[in-house]
């Protein structure tokens, strides 16, 4: 089998090319100077990436060549993006006499390069990924407690704009929930992988839809009751969804069982419409969602801008750097997508749906390739939340749903999500790397439950 | 565990086009609706890059756009400021833009419709699309002599002089005025600075006072008490009350003539007499015998409580108030009480008279031009409809005739024939001791006019208590009549 290492370096460069171009595109239009330091840029950005390379060509030199490109070219896209809108505020302060405001590529410039390190650094520490579901439990309650504490931490610390999502240290702000997720996904897998024929006992059958047992809804329920929580004491409408989401399709796949799907959406639709009933803001939300225009100088605001920057840019886009995306409040975070559907238009959108598709289907395709269960359903995990994630998000933008006020993974500004998405592309690109090394010297992970699984050889680093 | 995770990634391929089915709803079905939602900014925002058409009057240029080369390509300059603020407006990036800047922000900024076939070979000759010229029908000679008149004495008031026959405003001047280029500058240092120091100024130079701020009328309103008189059996020599002063109807209140003097010799006056001596007690008792909706008919004929009147700046409506009982309608017969008018209406009234009667819409634009000068369109006068009868005017204008000839004031004009009313409106919570707001409304030559116009002076001026209507309005309306005329003839 190709190591596909040559075709990564390919799409790497390609990368750059296209990230490079868009930043030229962008200085033209905005009647900057075109100098030579773009192109020193474009080089320095190649150059990080083929840091990465080179540590992926090192550490899993059989890992799928496509995923690695696809998050570079998104994250270049969404570096080149951050910059445009930084210009135009810029801009906009200067002509209204106001301090110039906080700019934000130079913080995502930082932010891509410690996700790099941190990549490297998992691919450097994780040499098998099995070794992750050893420590299952400790990843949960790292998970959790990440999870909760800007919740229980007072508002001070932890809220930014309404959202109790934050830990604001003294130089720069993380958002643990992004972490968390990661974490959480690794434990779900070693649980459920460890405790899946507990889920397959048969319950009753009904219509024809087998039921599990009722006390082992206790999953469910606790997951269910985590997104609760993270709904009332952090007001991340998102995220909660997000867990529900995840975890819901990981049972699925562990189990093969519909029902868990089917009662899951019962539980889904019943928090919502408690959610719906009890909570000033998801009502808003749920409002603003059906007349946007209606509530335009109100809270319909910020997601009707969204639509007009759509509709202005229509299928071709106005072009990088020639629409107004800055009149969208957020454009930079949670609502960068408006700001590329103006200027790159549907065409743009489409494209960028494309690479997240190609990136999510990758990761899928190595936990189809993978034989061992943790991982199959790790990579399924972490894919489904990339695939998720983009869902709620475009779909909250261009109100297909309610907005629920997630950012999407590698385009927008915040360095928590970028890292946390590299860290994401690390363990696919790592679980790949077995699925598609040769099985020389290797033995077959044994589809056994992982509590047996303890004594099979694990691969500790340095032996290729 | 294979078939759930191919499910899946078949369930995020559905996904993904669900995404990509709501994207074309949204930048293609959608799009031209959100497009050109009137709340969608990108539109409009893309025409300030256009270059700004010009705002010219009698060949002079008001207000243009001058490429500088900068950030912001080009920057509005107004030449004479001042002079012609109030009318042309500023354009401010930060606090937006007034005046004919605002009202004509359409033909100026090239999104009119007029403009279209221009925009289109724009497009296809790919050459830089600018806006079209908006020419106003102010006469440069009028303008400046109201506007000199006014500053020198530092008066705080407005000038409006109309062409009777078509409406054109020929002058349109509100005192203190100020300079919109500093708020049009490309600094928004020197824009804010100089947005604070106009904002902050108690007389208010942003107000453009001709159409924005209304006035008690004082005894100008008698021309309104005389129309409706004349349709209603009184004739010029029909007598009314002499008296220095009376009580009005179920009050204690009393009502006297200027100066407690009564109105003539005998007991009673002609109306010919009392108007031209302006005699209160004489109107307060006409108006309440010609009843409410008679003169409320009669206002409204003159376009008194036109909400939705536009020049094309929106002109503040003017009002006879509510008359609750006689004696609001006594006062309100002497342009007291609630009676609140703009100097423009109060304008348009005199150039109604001096019309025959017929009422024509005032107006500020002439002309749309293209960006190469060529015409677009003219605005034609806007005959709006008959406030009195032919004779009615022909009477009316006969006792303004005799009302100039008592009014005391400076700067009568040889050879001309000027037919005026003055007014000394009280205001204020104590009028006896607030300076009266100087009003004369005139028009001329009587016989066949060419100017109206309307002074307001607000609290007597140079001369505070002793202020009436004659000494202190007059001699601008007549500098300014004579300006009228001679460069009209």
């Amino acid at each position: 089998m190709q190591s596909g290492r040559a075709i990564e370096l390919v799409l790497l460069a390609f990368a750059s090319v296209l990230t490079t171009g868009a930043l030229v595109l962008v200085e033209a239009n905005q009647e900057q100077e075109l100098t030579r330091m773009l192109l020193y840029l474009g080089a320095a950005y190649l150059g990080l990436l083929t840091v990465a390379h080179l540590a992926v060509r090192k550490l899993a030199p059989y890992a799928d060549p496509l995923i690695l490109p696809c998050a570079a070219l998104l994250n270049g896209l969404g570096l080149v993006m951050i910059h445009r809108i930084d210009l135009a505020r810029a801009d906009r302060a200067a002509q209204l006499g106001n301090p110039e405001p906080l700019l934000f590529a130079g913080r995502q410039v930082a932010w891509t390069a410690i996700a790099l390190v941190l990549f490297i650094g998992v691919l450097y520490f994780v040499r098998d990924h099995r070794v992750l579901a050893r420590y299952g439990y400790t990843c949960g309650f790292v998970g959790l407690v990440l999870l909760a504490l800007p919740g229980l931490l007072p508002a001070s610390i932890s809220e930014v704009n309404g959202a109790k999502i934050w830990l604001r240290l003294s130089v720069f702000s993380i958002q643990p929930g992004e972490f968390a997720k990661v974490l959480l996904m690794v434990f779900f897998s070693a649980l459920l992988v460890a405790k899946r024929e507990l889920f397959q006992t048969a319950g009753r059958t009904v219509l024809g839809i087998e039921l599990p047992r009722p006390r082992d809804l206790a999953p469910l329920l606790v997951i269910w009751g985590l997104s609760v929580g993270v709904l009332v004491l952090e007001k991340d409408l998102g995220s909660s969804l997000l867990y529900f989401g995840i975890v819901l399709v990981m049972l699925y796949a562990a189990t093969e069982r519909v029902s868990w799907l089917l009662i899951g959406l019962a539980f889904f639709l019943g928090g919502a419409a408690v959610a719906y009933q009890l909570f000033g803001h998801v009502r808003a939300r749920i409002e603003v969602w059906l007349d946007p225009l209606g509530n335009f100088d109100g809270a319909g605001y910020q997601i009707g801008q969204a639509l007009f920057g759509l509709g202005t840019g229509g299928v071709g886009g106005t072009g990088l750097g020639a629409g107004r995306p800055e009149l969208v409040p957020f454009a930079w975070s949670d609502f960068m997508v408006s700001s590329l559907g103006e200027e790159l238009g549907l065409i743009g959108l489409a494209a960028v749906l494309v690479i997240y598709l190609v990136l999510v289907t990758r990761g899928l395709r190595s936990a189809l390739a993978v034989r061992d269960s943790f991982g199959k359903l790790l990579a399924t995990g972490l894919s489904f939340s990339l695939a998720l994630q983009v869902f709620v998000v475009i779909g909250g933008v261009t109100r297909l749903i309610p907005l629920t006020g997630l950012t999407i993974p590698f385009l927008s500004a915040g360095g928590s999500s970028l890292v946390a998405n590299y860290v994401i592309v690390a363990l696919l690109l790592r679980i790949s790397n077995a699925a598609r090394s040769p099985v020389t010297g290797r033995p077959a992970a044994p589809a056994t439950p992982l509590a047996e699984a303890r004594t099979e050889l694990v691969e500790r680093g340095g032996t290729p | 565990m294979n078939t759930p995770v191919r499910r899946i990634a078949v369930a995020v391929m559905a996904m993904i086009l669900v995404l990509l089915a709501n994207l074309t709803y949204v930048q293609v079905v959608k799009a031209s609706d959100y497009r050109n939602d009137p709340r969608n900014q990108r539109v409009l925002l893309a025409e300030y890059a256009r270059k700004r058409g010009q705002i010219s009057a009698g060949g002079q240029v008001l207000a243009n756009s001058v490429d500088t080369g900068g950030r912001l390509q080009y920057q509005r300059r107004y030449a004479n400021g001042p002079l012609y603020g109030p009318v042309t407006g500023y354009y401010s990036i930060i606090y937006s833009s007034s005046g004919i800047e605002r009202a004509q922000d359409e033909v100026l900024n090239g999104s009119d419709d007029r403009l279209f076939v221009r925009r289109l070979s724009d497009l296809i000759t790919g050459r830089d699309p600018s806006g079209g010229n908006v020419v106003l029908t102010l006469d440069p000679q009028v303008q400046r002599t109201a506007y000199e008149a006014m500053r020198q004495r530092d008066y705080v008031g407005s000038v409006v002089a109309l062409r009777p026959d078509t409406g054109e405003v020929l002058a349109m001047v509100s005192t203190p005025s100020y300079d919109p280029g500093p708020l049009a500058d490309p600094s928004a240092e020197v824009q804010k600075r100089a947005w604070n120091q106009l904002t902050g100024d108690p007389d208010q130079p942003l107000l453009n006072r001709a159409i924005s701020e209304t006035y008690p009328p004082g005894s100008t309103f008698k021309l309104v008490d005389v129309a409706a008189a004349l349709q209603t059996g009184y004739t010029p020599d029909s007598p009314v009350t002499a008296a220095s002063e009376m009580t009005l109807a179920n009050t204690r209140t009393t009502l006297e003539n200027f100066a407690g003097t009564p109105c003539g010799a005998g007991a009673t006056a002609t109306l010919r007499d009392a108007l031209a001596r302006s005699c209160n007690t004489a109107f307060a008792e006409l108006a309440a015998a010609l009843g409410e909706e008679r003169l409320r008919d009669q206002a409204a004929a003159f376009g008194i409580g036109e909400a939705d009147l536009a020049v094309p700046m929106v002109v503040a409506p003017s009002s006879i108030g509510d008359i609750a009982d006689t004696a609001a309608l006594q006062q309100s017969g002497i342009g007291q009480r609630d009676v609140r008018l703009t100097p423009l209406q109060n304008a348009s009234i005199a150039a109604t008279i001096a019309n025959g009667g017929v009422r024509v819409a005032p107006h500020v634009v002439k002309e749309i031009q293209g960006p190469d000068l060529s015409t677009l369109d003219t605005i034609d006068p806007d005959r709006v409809g008959r406030a009195v009868p032919g004779d009615v005017a022909a009477a009316i204008t006969e006792m303004m005739i005799a009302a100039e000839d008592r009014t005391q004031g400076t700067g009568k004009i040889r050879g001309v024939q000027i037919a005026s009313k003055t007014g000394t409106a009280e205001h204020g919570n104590d009028p006896k001791n607030t300076p009266p707001h100087a009003w004369y409304v005139a028009f001329a030559p009587a016989q066949d006019p060419k100017v109206a116009v309307a002074v307001l002076v607000e609290n007597g001026g140079d001369r505070s208590l002793e202020a009436t209507g004659g000494s202190v309005a007059a001699p601008i309306g007549r500098a300014v009549i004579a300006a009228a005329l001679g460069s009209a003839g």
